[in-house]
């Protein structure tokens, strides 16, 4: 059984001057412990896609699962990860990793261990009791992505988590983020508008078209892991990188 | 040595303009009723302060102000958020919101008093009454001003509005909130003194209208002087409590990181326009 299985999913916004189509008849599926990267042009409804899988928004149409259950509503076993780092200033490190913790009212002693250990996996060892503004920009998105996990979800879900990072800290998290997918093997659905991004990252890459948003392709990503950032200069990498965006240019619309 | 040099500019500013003071006063022979010499001020505040008189006046402000700051407090926090968490509670109670805000309060002291009597009961109403309105209006706006990603973040948690409260909405308000506090104590101090102004039988409000009556300049001067002292006190009273709060926010941090704790006087009243921007001043 696929960890995620999305059916037709289609999703309209009421504006002003009528409806307007965000989501057209998605479907695909991702595999247990699978990363699947989406990458598409701004506005074509990434957001709207994770905010669904999330459980933050009902689709108009057509139905998501989780390990075979519908997403009608936020759940407990998915961890998300936006594209800021949503940290709350008042609380310290290991308080802001601890909030589902917090709000699932479980144990704080019984997480505080495995908390630790997630923070050192992410290379923020002695950090738990800083605030997040003592911390760079880098170092806060760390935060994020840690407390997206302290809950052992079944699923990561990640909305262009890097994309307000300077290019050599957003390829540094990259690395950092493949190193802790081997080690947890989560599943992931990450969001990008970066094509280089999303082929070095995903197992499979979904193309999405210009709005309203359909899977243009599912480009399976035949490059072992663990991926050194060195790839990127590899002929398979290059040829992987020019499909894709030939397929945009088709499309009528080229970015990133 | 260069604060040494600005601190001794600072006092020699000081003398300099109360010896000119002084010698205006008795160069042109002002009459004691009209400008009283500083040397007359600080004759009688001194009379006052040695005989027990204002410290027992004093105490009676303070206690009706600091009362009247609970109060006002208290219901403006209580009511704030009952507005902003219900949109029932809105619809029903903002009209008469606005309309009571527009509302100069200190004009109902004279109808408070004859509620309520001359004791300390009719200044702690009128106090909490002129401190009410900023907590209301600081806390309403503080609470809903939640950013709209943490409320994403609390609701991809599966967290209750409840939690969503106590865990977001609550403390991302407390910076509204201590703002309003700070304003709050100081309009209960107005509140105070006007009341006594109505009607009182003892506080310094009181003390300064019966000097009033026996043409006692000087000594109006001197209650000024202390009444100025008790505002900056109950001020600065709640910037600490607030500095302890709100050691994260960013008006505060920038308060701390100030190598120089003798902030000046225009700086600490001024404040800094971040926080400016969360008050809301209606009195």
């Amino acid at each position: 059984m696929d960890a995620i299985a999305v059916r037709e999913l289609s999703k309209r916004y009421a504006t002003r001057d009528g409806s307007v189509a965000a989501l057209e008849g998605i479907s695909f599926g991702v595999g247990e412990g699978d990363f699947v990267a989406v990458v598409g042009p701004s506005g074509c409804g990434k957001t709207t896609l994770l905010k669904i899988l999330a459980g933050l928004m009902p689709p108009s149409r057509g139905d998501a699962r989780l390990r075979g259950t519908p997403i009608n509503g936020p759940r407990r076993d998915i961890g998300v990860v936006f594209q800021a780092p949503v940290l709350f200033p008042w609380r310290t490190v290991l308080d802001n990793v601890l909030l589902p913790i917090d709000v699932q009212g479980l144990s704080r002693e019984r997480h505080r261990a495995a908390a630790l250990d997630l923070l050192a996996l992410v290379g923020l060892e002695g950090f738990d009791r800083r605030y997040p503004w003592e911390l760079s920009g880098g170092m806060q998105q760390r935060v994020a992505l840690t407390r997206a996990l302290v809950h052992d979800p079944a699923m990561l879900l990640m909305d262009e988590p890097f994309g307000a990072l300077d290019a050599m800290t957003r390829e540094q998290m990259n690395v950092e983020l493949q190193r802790i997918w081997l080690e947890r093997r989560k599943t992931i659905v990450f969001i990008t508008h970066s094509i280089p991004e999303a082929v070095f990252l995903g197992d499979r890459v979904l193309v999405m078209s210009p709005r309203p948003g359909r899977i243009l392709e599912d480009v399976r990503v035949e490059l072992p892991h663990p991926r050194p950032l060195d790839v990127m200069n590899t002929p398979a990498f290059g040829e992987h990188v020019r499909a894709i965006r030939r397929r945009f240019a088709v499309a009528g619309r080229v970015d990133g | 040595m260069h604060r040494g040099r600005s601190r001794a500019l600072t006092v020699a500013f000081f003398l300099g303009s109360m010896a000119l003071w002084e010698g205006a006063v008795r160069g042109f022979e002002v009459p004691p009723f009209i400008l009283p010499a500083p040397s007359a001020v600080a004759v009688a505040l001194w009379r006052g302060l040695s005989s027990g008189l204002y410290l027992r006046h004093l105490w009676y402000t303070l206690l009706e102000t600091l009362l009247g700051f609970l109060l006002g407090s208290a219901l403006g926090f209580g009511l704030g958020t009952a507005v902003a968490m219900s949109r029932w509670v809105e619809y029903f109670l903002y009209p008469y919101i606005v309309m009571f805000q527009s509302l100069p309060k200190i004009a109902l002291a004279p109808l408070i008093v004859i509620w309520f009597g001359l004791g300390l009961a009719s200044k702690v109403i009128n106090a909490g009454l002129v401190a009410f309105f900023p907590l209301l209006v600081n806390t309403m706006v503080g609470l809903r001003s939640a950013d709209e990603d943490r409320v994403s973040l609390m609701r991809s948690l599966a967290a209750t509005d409840r939690q969503i409260f106590r865990m977001l909405r609550l403390p991302n308000a407390l910076p509204f909130v201590m703002a309003g506090l700070d304003i709050a104590m100081i309009f209960a101090l107005i509140g105070a003194i006007v009341g006594e102004f109505v009607g009182a039988t003892a506080g310094l409000g009181m003390l300064i209208q019966s000097m009033n009556f026996t043409m006692d300049v000087s000594g109006q001067f001197s209650v000024l002087l202390v009444l100025s002292f008790v505002g900056l006190g109950l001020s600065r009273a709640v910037q600490l409590v607030r500095r302890r709060v709100l050691f994260w926010d960013p008006s505060e941090k920038a308060a701390l990181e100030r190598p120089d704790e003798d902030v000046p006087l225009s700086a600490s009243l001024a404040r800094d326009p971040r926080a400016g921007k969360k008050e809301v001043t209606a009195w």
